[in-house]
């Protein structure tokens, strides 16, 4: 009898969850929206995403009015240390734990690659704005992640065709050991390559690395007109300030950042960076529309936003808005409903997801100004060009992604 | 042209002098760490704290008190110093009696607040400490282009060395520290203030790790995190010289600057991992390290 009882009570319930997990698909979860926010917070890529990023996610929400319909929206955050095994581990017990909807931010590539395999094993949710590898969104790519502010493709393809556009022709490259530095480097010399260029040589030193003098000599014997960093943060700081004590510059070579932060080049300063060209998905100075958002950051933060720390408030309303309209935390549902909104705010300009999961926008082709140029700290960049948002990216009739019907 | 392993020799010359400027750096932080544990027997994993303070008093003395670098190179050792005594009056004294573990634990806990609290301040882009005006430029020397302040961070670096050298193992007051930490009551006896002596020992320790942050503040963005990067790898030559060798780790620290040196020519991307192989192999065959005594 009692076994009788126990499986028809248990039969009851499991009828009940099935019907609440079908109404379940139409509303927010548990009633609440959650927000994980992922990035290295105290490491070499800190500032360009890190607690800013976090305070642009929470301006996001803020300015959303703190609640989706009624339910309520939650933020927490964690440091993923630049490393791949945590950055998993903490969004397993995320999900596992804290019933994460969306998780944000997302800085070293190699951290985002593991962390978009957890997602796609348990059906969450995240929008990644600061990784650069573009193999994210191409064999990487998942159907439950977006890739927002830019990637190694643009990178390349703006600030490599400019610089073999102008004559460089013939490139060392100096790449950081690991998925992103291997991304980009590989950008890199299709697009000289395919504009006439020639690589020398390349280098790929160790991630981190404090010293570049070793590296900057080999450069200098290699005798190519151009020296690509295809690394990022405090690498590249490094590497241009060793390459300004050595006299590169001075000695006829050219440096070409290829992922150079506004960051980046407050660190260094104009001295050291002038005349620098490099690619960029957004510039706080771009517009009204920019510099009215960058100036409330600034009040908040105390220094100027990066393209990271914008796309991250960017994207953030667009998931809300999708929420919101959709009445909905699921990831299909959401996903869908954002692929098929175009973007267009102070951040991207004729934006829109792919079905690859890349955001593309119009992307920016910027120098760095001289120090008799520039007005005041942070009038760091003079935007050259415009790069189209459907130049500026990989088009999808290359890509890997089993997303894409080629 | 005369190639060395398919480097020519120019380039590979070079490279020999880079990687000997590096070690002079090892030389110099491996050095304090092995006064402070070759004398106290303290594993102080805040030197590279020490290190970062170092460069940072360096680069706050020029933007607030318009300290400038020559005075610096007295003044920022002098401070971090002091602020070590402190430490060791306040703090490790009081688990002098325990095992060496504590103070390692104590010492990388002093380590992580230094360096977050920095963090939170100045953010980890690090900020340019401009070259001193009479070590711009530099010299060609045919086989490369060697700048000026490279060069005075290698004299200056070997010069410190040789001096806490002949300090503590030629010198009275050297041999009063040495004695002091193989039978302190006996000093005692002898009417010499041991403790003293050790609050200072651990001074003079960290100062030197804080000169090496002067002389690093023009060549590396000024960073918190400056130091956590490079304490590993002054341990690592520390352990291979034979823990608490004052020659050892001087001799070591040159040494593994220049094998790193190579290694970013033939195998760049083992240029962070070949000293601590190096540090393997050592344990294996002489676990007391190169220039260690026998236990």
């Amino acid at each position: 009898m009692t076994f009788i009882k126990k499986t028809l009570v248990s039969s009851i319930a499991i009828a009940a969850t099935a019907a609440m997990a079908t109404a379940a698909q139409a509303e927010i979860s548990d009633g609440t929206v959650r927000i994980g926010y992922l990035a290295d917070m105290s490491g070499t890529y800190r500032d360009l995403a890190g607690p800013g990023g976090l305070e642009a996610l929470e301006m996001a929400i803020e300015d959303f009015g703190g609640s989706v319909d009624g339910a309520p929206i939650e933020v927490f955050s964690a440091d993923d240390r630049n490393s791949a095994d945590v950055g998993a581990n903490t969004v397993r017990e995320w999900i596992d734990q804290r019933d994460v909807d969306l998780v944000a931010g997302m800085v070293a590539s190699s951290v985002t690659i593991a962390v978009t395999k957890v997602l796609e094993e348990n059906d969450g949710f995240g929008i990644v704005s600061g990784s650069a590898a573009s193999s994210i969104t191409n064999e990487h790519c998942t159907p439950n992640h977006v890739h927002w502010v830019y990637d190694t493709y643009p990178l390349a393809n703006g600030t490599a065709r400019a610089v073999v556009e102008q004559g460089g022709d013939t490139w060392f490259m100096l790449t950081a050991d690991y998925a992103f530095g291997h991304a980009l480097e590989g950008d890199v010399e299709k697009v000289v390559t395919e504009n006439g260029g020639t690589i020398v040589d390349k280098v790929r030193h160790p991630f981190p690395t404090d010293d570049f003098s070793s590296y900057i000599l080999q450069a200098q014997g290699s005798g190519a007109k151009i020296i690509g960093l295809a690394n990022a943060g405090s690498d590249t700081v490094n590497a241009i300030n060793t390459a300004s004590q050595f006299g590169v510059v001075e000695a006829g070579q050219q440096l070409a950042g290829l992922l150079v932060f506004l960051n980046d080049v407050h660190a260094m300063g104009l001295d050291t960076t002038q005349g620098l060209l490099l690619t960029t998905g957004w510039y706080w100075n771009m517009d009204d529309e920019s510099r009215e958002w960058a100036e409330r950051y600034y009040e908040r933060v105390g220094s100027m936003p990066t393209m990271v720390q914008a796309g991250i408030y960017s994207s953030t309303m667009h998931y809300l808005e999708a929420v919101q309209a959709t009445g909905s935390d699921d990831t299909q549902t959401v996903r869908e409903y954002m692929m098929k909104q175009p973007i267009h705010d102070f951040f991207a300009r004729n934006g829109r997801i792919r079905e690859d999961g890349r955001m593309v926008h119009d992307m920016y082709l910027a120098r760095v100004k001289s120090p008799e140029d520039s007005t005041h700290e942070w009038d760091l960049y003079e935007i050259l060009t415009t790069i189209p948002a459907e130049e500026a990216y990989r088009p999808l009739s290359e890509s890997q992604c089993d997303l894409v019907q080629n | 042209m005369t190639m060395i392993f398919g480097v020519p020799l120019a380039v590979f010359t070079g490279q020999l002098l880079l990687g000997l400027i590096n070690g002079a750096f090892y030389a110099l932080l491996s050095l304090g760490l092995a006064v402070i544990f070759g004398l106290l027997k303290i594993v102080n994993f805040a030197h590279g704290a020490m290190y970062m303070l170092g460069a940072f008093a360096t680069l706050l003395g020029m933007r607030y008190l318009g300290i400038n670098y020559w005075a610096a190179l007295l003044l920022a050792p002098l401070a971090v110093g002091l602020a070590g005594m402190l430490i060791e009056r306040l703090l490790l004294r009081r688990i002098g009696h325990l095992d060496h573990l504590y103070g390692l634990l104590l010492t990388f806990g002093l380590a992580l607040i230094f360096e977050g609290t920095l963090v939170n301040f100045f953010g980890v882009s690090g900020a340019r400490y401009p070259t001193p005006e009479s070590l711009a430029g530099g010299y060609q020397l045919g086989f490369m282009f060697l700048p000026k302040y490279r060069a005075w961070v290698l004299l200056a670096a070997i010069g410190v060395c040789l001096f806490t050298w002949y300090m503590i193992e030629r010198t009275r007051l050297g041999a009063y520290l040495r004695a002091g930490t193989e039978n302190p009551a006996l000093m005692q006896a002898f009417g010499v203030n041991v403790p003293l002596l050790v609050t200072l020992t651990y001074g003079f320790g960290v100062a030197l790790a804080a000169f090496a942050g002067v002389l690093a503040a023009p060549l590396y963005p000024v960073s918190p995190t400056m130091g956590s990067n490079l304490l590993i790898v002054v341990f690592a030559v520390v352990v291979i010289g034979g823990m608490g060798s004052i020659l050892g780790a001087i001799v070591t620290g040159l040494a593994m600057g220049l094998i790193e040196g190579l290694t970013k020519v033939y195998y760049p991307e083992a240029a962070n991992t070949v000293i601590f192989l190096v540090m393997i192999l050592v344990l294996l065959i002489r676990p007391t390290g190169l220039f260690g005594k026998e236990a």
